[in-house]
């Protein structure tokens, strides 16, 4: 029930994830933060088998951090992205495959912003934007139809909002807040998040 | 639920007079849903060697890369370009090497024999059973509807530019009688001095 969404604008990646976490019909927490930072420009947002998700998230940011430290580089976003595609697919038919969709968002200076899409059989693709979930089915076509090549910050932020008022009056399940961030040649950046609207 | 079905693609293969043309579709989906319509499936393998992987998007990148990796190697250790030929052996082996786990992927090779410049068009199923042909091979989704395609459109010497127009409708028709592939194609057409890309005009339905 979890969703995830990137929209690829000019010169950032927007993502947002929602903030519920749950177990069979309980919601346990309101205020999951369920991106991780892989290194100063990279990000990624994880949904799946909970316990999977935080470990195989960790293992990755954490390797990454080694590159850097034992070569004086970072990896760029699409080097990133290929290495854990690499990690999960090894781990696929393994003893212990790890289910966990992704996405992977960074900026880089020679790259611009990057935005990737990988689900729990470790298939990658780069996209303009995309969606993890149920919430997917809702807010695809809203971005096929309002989304631009090249979009400012504003008009990210616009889109994103039209995406989760789609899946608030359409989805059956109740994910009311978002946790919404940038990632750009400056970083990587905290937007407000976005709340439930107050009963009227 | 099919795994071979579960993203979807179409792929063939055909040869003309010296000159072999490969086409795959574009689109990257989950089941229903699409979610990518840029989605490479046709891979260099040389300068005039290429291999077209339908069938489940993870293993059409990991075969892709661990292929590539055996291929730089056979290519530094034997300091020449390898053969077709030796191309769909290779294949064969990697993915016989995995009987009992198989990839599920069921490639096709099309290429120009270094030195010769001779047609060289084959395909494999999943555990690696390799089959060379003259005409042409498909492999995907829509096997059915492409067979059907190629053995009414395809005749034998077929000039580069008349290659293209007949690899092309018959993927381009054969796609659109299939659910789960199609969203775009991209045709190369393979001739001993040049490669020529093209991104055909498609339903994107």
């Amino acid at each position: 029930m979890e969703c995830l969404i990137g929209i690829q604008g000019e010169d950032f990646v927007l993502v947002a994830s929602d903030m519920v976490s749950a177990r069979s019909i309980v919601t346990m927490k309101r205020d999951q933060d369920k991106m991780f930072k892989l290194s100063d420009k990279l990000l990624m947002l994880v949904s799946g088998e909970s316990g999977d998700t935080v470990q195989f998230a960790e293992y990755i940011s954490k390797n990454i951090q080694l590159y850097k430290m034992r070569n004086g580089y970072g990896l760029s976003p699409s080097a990133a992205a290929n290495f854990t595609r690499r990690n999960l697919a090894d781990y696929l038919r393994s003893n212990t495959p790890y289910s966990v969709n992704m996405l992977i968002a960074g900026h880089d200076d020679t790259e611009g912003p990057s935005l990737f899409y990988m689900d729990y059989l470790a298939s990658l693709v780069k996209i303009p934007f995309a969606v993890h979930g149920y919430g997917s089915f809702f807010t695809l076509s809203v971005m096929d139809r309002y989304y631009k090549e090249g979009m400012t910050k504003e008009e990210a932020v616009k889109l994103l909002h039209q995406c989760v008022d789609e899946i608030n009056k359409r989805f059956f399940v109740n994910l009311p807040a978002f946790k919404v961030r940038v990632v750009s040649k400056d970083g990587v950046e905290d937007l407000p998040d976005i709340k439930p609207t107050p009963a009227s | 639920m099919s795994i071979m079905s579960y993203n979807g693609s179409a792929i063939i293969a055909m040869t003309g007079k010296n000159c072999v043309a490969v086409a795959s579709d574009l689109r990257f989906g989950i089941q229903a849903q699409t979610v990518a319509m840029d989605f490479q499936k046709i891979f260099e393998m040389g300068p005039r060697l290429y291999i077209g992987l339908p069938g489940l998007a993870t293993d059409v990148q990991t075969v892709s890369q661990r292929l590539k990796f055996r291929v730089n190697l056979y290519e530094l250790r034997e300091n020449r370009r390898i053969k077709p030929k030796t191309l769909m052996s290779v294949v064969s082996n990697l993915l016989y090497e995995r009987r009992f786990g198989p990839y599920f992927v069921e490639p096709v090779i099309a290429g120009l024999e270094p030195g010769t410049d001779k047609p060289f068009i084959a395909s494999l199923d999943l555990i690696g059973c390799p089959m060379e042909t003259e005409d042409f091979v498909v492999s995907g989704t829509c096997s059915e509807q492409m067979y059907g395609m190629c053995e009414s459109l395809w005749e034998p010497d077929l000039s580069p530019e008349d290659l293209f127009e007949t690899i092309s409708q018959a993927l381009l028709n054969a796609v659109d009688r299939d659910a789960v592939s199609g969203w775009g194609a991209v045709v190369h057409i393979i001739e001993k001095d040049k490669v020529t890309t093209k991104t055909l005009r498609a339903r994107m339905d």
